[in-house]
């Protein structure tokens, strides 16, 4: 079985947000980056399907140079190989074509993505990549199990789950319970220095949306604190200041 | 030229998030000036139908068979774009649930529309460039986004647009799609739903609780303040994590990104991981017996104290309230 794990390089998640050009980008200026927390999910359950030989895993990333640390990392963890995009990823449009152009030509079984990036949240890449290659998509995966040539999937749904069958070529987006993040060990990163990255040029892709401006969330006043004997008057607050009861 | 607008259901009735879809599909359709048609999937009864009438649609499509009983994401995804297509829909809005989320990007690509998801407010028109908001950075920021070219889809975040009556008459048509065996590949084994529990990615209220509970055995407590306020029951990574909770009800950055009036955080201390994923709640109450918890500082209302001591008190007063 041949498995693709897509990557994005995230900011780590105690990043503090904020934006520069008159907030209309991303300030990265001392930001760690890390491998989306998602997608770290979706490559140990690749690395954990592979276990024994029974397959390969290839991860992709698409972003320029400086995300190579986080493609090492998933090196290191396990996958087999790598692949970047050299391009900067513009929006999830723009990755899912990349990674699509690169999938076809390769005939992969199984295709795993995070369930959304932790910065811009969509959850797009595996939809738009899913009609891309007319395959499968599931977006929200709890568990997921191969049996041969099918692939049973929990997803999540509104207080509950559905159990889902579907053939291979799939692509899934995984989220918690999937499997557990791998840390990779000396070795592993000892022999991710010598495997295959490989650097391949974007294809052109037309814009259709674009990010123009951020804003920080308003702030709130400062906490009403109320004591722990009049509770009472938080219950009067909610209804007649709040109203949200 | 129209508004189309996905109705999602659940076993024959409408949801909330679906009603506030149309509401905002009928606004998008007054700004420009087109008429709104909504569509279902699946089989709804007739009165329950009738009701998408009073939220501003004109028409509303059905597409009733057997194959599309259950929710298929290709084939729900393909049938949503046909008829689309067929109503000449420039604007596409639906839910932006789980299974929204999931038929999204199928169907913008589909109609080689831009994709707007997690859309929190109206659109604003300037000539022919649409401009929309959605939260980014797990809620740490809000992001301005420009579509361009003729089409969009919108996945509209539960919570944040009101529906609003706006009775049209409307007419009720039947839709015949044509599904490719392709669509129809994927087989629905088993669906679980807890009934007598209040959904947490649309829940107007929230009760959330943490490692303060000490224990998985503590969580009647909880579980029963829900109960009094109609509320989903919620609670921290590190709860999920240790097995307390299912990793469903898990919020923050890294699980789910809650919007409901009201959150009632219980002996969390408020990481910043966590903060993220409920700072867009319209209002926010804080129960923590650490003064100094970070979680006060982004709270509407706090309370200094024991869980044990403060909830079990908090429940009589809601249902003071709630008798009276």
């Amino acid at each position: 079985m041949k498995i693709l794990v897509c990557l994005s390089n995230v900011p780590d998640t105690t990043s503090k947000i904020t934006f520069t050009d008159n907030n209309t980008r991303f300030n990265n200026t001392g930001v760690q980056y890390i491998i989306n927390p998602y997608d770290e999910i979706a490559l140990a359950k690749a690395v954990e399907l592979a276990e024994g030989g029974k397959a390969t895993v290839t991860v992709i990333h698409v972003g320029e140079a400086d995300a190579e640390p986080t493609i090492r990392k998933a090196l290191a963890v396990g996958a087999d190989e790598a692949v970047r995009v050299n391009a900067f990823a513009r929006d999830a449009w723009f990755v899912a074509h990349q990674i699509a152009a690169f999938a076809k030509s390769q005939q992969f079984d199984l295709i795993l993505t995070g369930r959304e990036s932790i910065d811009y949240n969509g959850v797009q890449v595996q939809g738009f990549l899913g009609e891309l290659l007319a395959i499968p998509s599931v977006s929200i995966a709890k568990s997921l199990q191969v049996n041969g040539d099918e692939i049973t999937v929990e997803r999540e749904i509104e207080g509950g789950k559905e159990v889902l069958s579907v053939s291979l070529p799939v692509v899934i987006g995984t989220a918690e319970g999937v499997a557990e993040p791998k840390i990779p060990n000396m070795r592993g990163i000892m022999t991710a220095r010598s495997k295959p990255l490989q650097v391949i040029d974007a294809i052109d892709v037309p814009v259709l949306s674009k990010i123009v401006h951020y804003d920080t969330p308003p702030s709130r006043g400062a906490v009403q604190l109320i004591s722990k004997d009049d509770l009472a008057q938080l219950v009067n607050l909610l209804h007649t200041e709040a109203k949200v009861i | 030229m129209s508004v189309l607008v996905y109705i999602e259901h659940v076993d024959g009735a409408f949801k909330k998030s679906a009603l506030e879809a149309v509401s905002f599909a009928k606004a998008v359709g007054t700004l420009v000036n087109q008429p709104v048609y909504a569509l279902s999937i699946g089989e709804v009864a007739q009165s329950e139908l009738e009701k998408i009438g009073k939220y501003g649609a004109e028409k509303l499509i059905t597409v009733n068979q057997a194959e599309l009983k259950q929710f298929l994401n290709q084939a729900y995804a393909s049938v949503i774009a046909e008829v689309a297509k067929s109503v000449e829909a420039e604007t596409v809005v639906l839910s932006n649930s789980f299974s929204g989320k999931g038929m999204a990007p199928r169907i913008a690509a589909k109609l080689d529309a831009a994709l707007a998801d997690g859309a929190i407010s109206l659109p604003r028109l300037s000539g022919t460039a649409w401009t929309i908001q959605k939260t980014a950075f797990s809620n740490k920021a809000i992001a301005t986004e420009e579509l361009t070219g003729s089409k969009r889809v919108i996945a509209l975040t539960p919570n944040s647009f009101e529906p609003k009556e706006e009775p049209t008459s409307i007419t009720i048509e039947p839709y015949q799609p044509s599904l490719s065996p392709d669509d129809l590949s994927t087989v629905i084994k088993d669906i679980v739903r807890a009934t007598n529990q209040v959904s947490l990615p649309e829940a107007e209220i929230v009760v959330s609780a943490g490692r303060g509970m000490k224990g998985p055995e503590n969580w009647a407590m909880v579980e029963e303040l829900a109960r009094v306020l109609g509320a989903a029951t919620a609670c921290s990574k590190p709860v999920s994590d240790a097995g307390w909770r299912p990793h469903a009800e898990h919020v923050g950055q890294t699980g789910l990104a809650v919007t409901p009036k009201l959150y009632i955080a219980i002996g969390i201390s408020g990481a910043i991981q966590h903060l993220a994923g409920v700072s867009s709640s319209k209002t926010i109450v804080v129960i923590n017996k650490d003064p100094e918890a970070p979680f006060f500082k982004v709270a509407d209302y706090g309370i200094v104290g024991d869980a044990f001591d403060v909830v079990p008190q908090l429940i009589e007063a809601f249902k003071t309230y709630k008798n009276n």
